[in-house]
């Protein structure tokens, strides 16, 4: 599949910016949010807020025609891109209010409201990086998408971003950060190993070109091969779908995302927690985090094979 | 009803008329234009509704071309129509036609991905997902004669190796072609239950080889004698 960067930029963010709040409404729920002062508390909301923003702002740049974007929340019924657009949409108001109600202390039998709120904010923003996965799991057309992993691998990135940026915050803030740097080593750990785990159940091909055409052209014995495409120049159908990597880029581009997503975030925040406190390693950590996930984004694109290439001469997707 | 296709692959001969067909009609009908980019420049593209494509299958002397056209398929359980966020994709009730909406719209290519068939393409001049009508415009116009509608990729096919008409109705032609030669659907094990059939090429005569025996000494000899003449 072709890689847009205005959809890979769009699914990094979005998922740390949704990670992100979940975490800060899960640290409530779990009455961790009390120790927190408001200053820190509304910065990384506004941190989170501004994250899943861009995103989405810069998921209608891949639109051809964007001025009906507004009708995109329609067909929640069954589309998950709608379902992820509409809960993105609805949630504004839900965690403007949200933030507004511990603005003002809000209080009522005994903080039990703001906890099952808190409980809330953390299950919806969850669900919509779940959708966001699920826009591309659903695709039975494209078997490297096509798998539980996909949307598990979107909530494990997004919550390891929304972790590393939560832990710089509160760091700079001057928070206690002790009791998080166990739980933040081991969301690198989880990423990690669901993102491995994704990596190898790909690996296999699972449609090959006589089962797109030998149902109707009924050799069952023999091979079929692309003769001729048909056409002369490119197709809306080559350009969109028929990306093609070299195998060896695809390894070097794998192997970068692992180092720079997990392995070098890992070793510096280790470093930081372990060996030499400093801000600048931590900070150093979010950048060859995001650019890490950046790679892995773009890979999941470019190793995705549609099954149409079947018919444009590919044996196996 | 359930309207489609059944393409005969005996009987194609991969000439494109169907094609060609459907751009003239289409490209000025209710989903037009089908815009052409760049069309006399070094690498013209452009939208198409229907393409051939040629496959060959078998070893030699055993082996066969078969010219294999695609469009829609107006699926029964149409993935493109479940995916779209906006609605714009939608299958006509009535007739199970899958149409787009293009005052609806946005031009998101999720439907494309969908498409395990290759039958949408994005206009990307007018930003929107263009496909096969299977000719609405054409086939309900009571202007035209009775037995001019029909999609154009049916009426211009020179060896007929094209039939439409209603896969519910056991006298239609399309549902007596397929009783009659097993008509296959493509890619069922996606699960989106195509309406349109193609027809497999019949078997053909298994072409005997004969093995070549090893010289006799006749042979054998001639073949010495002609070496030395040569010397």
């Amino acid at each position: 599949m072709h890689p847009a960067f205005s959809v890979i930029f769009f699914t990094v963010t979005s998922g740390a910016g949704y990670g992100l709040i979940s975490l800060l409404s899960l640290l409530n729920f779990l009455n961790l949010g009390m120790l927190l002062d408001k200053n820190t508390f509304f910065i990384t909301a506004g941190v989170a807020i501004a994250l899943f923003t861009m995103g989405l702002i810069s998921s209608t740049f891949h639109l051809a025609n964007p001025k009906n974007a507004w009708r995109a929340f329609m067909r929640f019924r069954t589309s998950w891109l709608a379902r992820e657009g509409l809960l993105a949409i609805i949630f504004y108001p839900l965690i403007i209010l949200y933030l507004f109600l511990i603005y003002i202390d809000f209080q009522i039998d005994q903080y039990f409201f703001m906890q099952a709120y808190s409980f809330f904010i953390f299950l919806v923003s969850i669900i919509i990086i779940h959708c966001t996965g699920m826009i591309y799991a659903c695709l039975k057309t494209i078997p490297q998408w096509n798998t539980f992993w996909t949307p598990i691998n979107y909530i494990t990135i997004g919550i390891f971003l929304g972790s590393l940026i939560l832990f710089f915050i509160f760091y700079l803030n001057g928070v206690d950060v002790d009791p998080y740097k166990y739980y933040l080593l081991s969301a690198i750990v989880l990423s990690f190993f669901t993102k491995m785990s994704y990596y190898f159940s790909i690996k296999k091909h699972t449609h090959n070109i006589r089962q797109a055409t030998n149902a109707a052209i009924k050799l069952k014995s023999t091979n079929v091969r692309l003769l001729d495409v048909g056409h002369t120049g490119g197709t809306f159908l080559t350009d969109e779908f028929g990306y093609k990597v070299a195998e060896k880029k695809l390894l070097r581009v794998k192997l970068f995302s692992i180092f720079f997503g997990f392995l070098a975030p890992f070793a510096l925040i280790y470093t930081h927690i372990f060996l030499f406190e400093s801000i600048i390693i931590c900070f150093i950590a979010i950048c060859f985090a995001f650019l890490g996930m950046v790679a892995e984004r773009w890979l999941f694109f470019a190793q995705a094979k549609h099954v149409v290439n079947l018919y444009h001469g590919a044996q196996n997707v | 009803m359930r309207l489609g296709l059944v393409v005969d692959l005996d009987k194609c001969v991969g000439c494109n008329a169907c094609a060609i067909a459907c751009k003239q009609w289409n490209t000025s009908g209710t989903s037009g234009s089908l815009t052409d980019y760049r069309p006399y420049g070094a690498d013209p593209s452009g939208v198409f509704f229907n393409r051939i494509r040629h496959y060959e299958t078998g070893n030699y002397p055993d082996s066969k071309t078969v010219h294999f056209p695609m469009s829609c398929m107006h699926c029964e359980e149409a993935a493109c129509v479940t995916v779209c966020p906006t609605g714009a994709s939608y299958k006509r009730e009535e007739d199970g036609i899958v149409l787009v909406d293009p005052e609806k719209c946005m031009g998101c290519n999720y439907c494309a991905w969908a498409c395990p068939y290759g039958a949408r393409e994005l206009d990307r001049e007018e930003g929107i997902m263009k496909k096969c009508t299977l000719c609405v415009d054409r086939i309900y116009d009571e202007n035209l004669p009775k037995e001019e509608r029909k999609p154009a990729c049916v009426m211009t096919c020179p060896t007929t190796a094209r039939y439409f008409g209603d896969f519910d109705d056991p006298n239609s032609d399309v549902s007596i072609a397929s009783s009659k030669r097993d008509g296959q659907e493509l890619f069922p094990e996606l699960g989106y239950k195509p309406v349109n059939q193609y027809l497999s090429p019949r078997k053909k005569v298994e072409i005997k080889q004969h093995e070549i025996s090893e010289p006799d000494l006749v042979r054998k000899v001639k073949d010495w004698v002609n070496k030395v003449v040569e010397l």
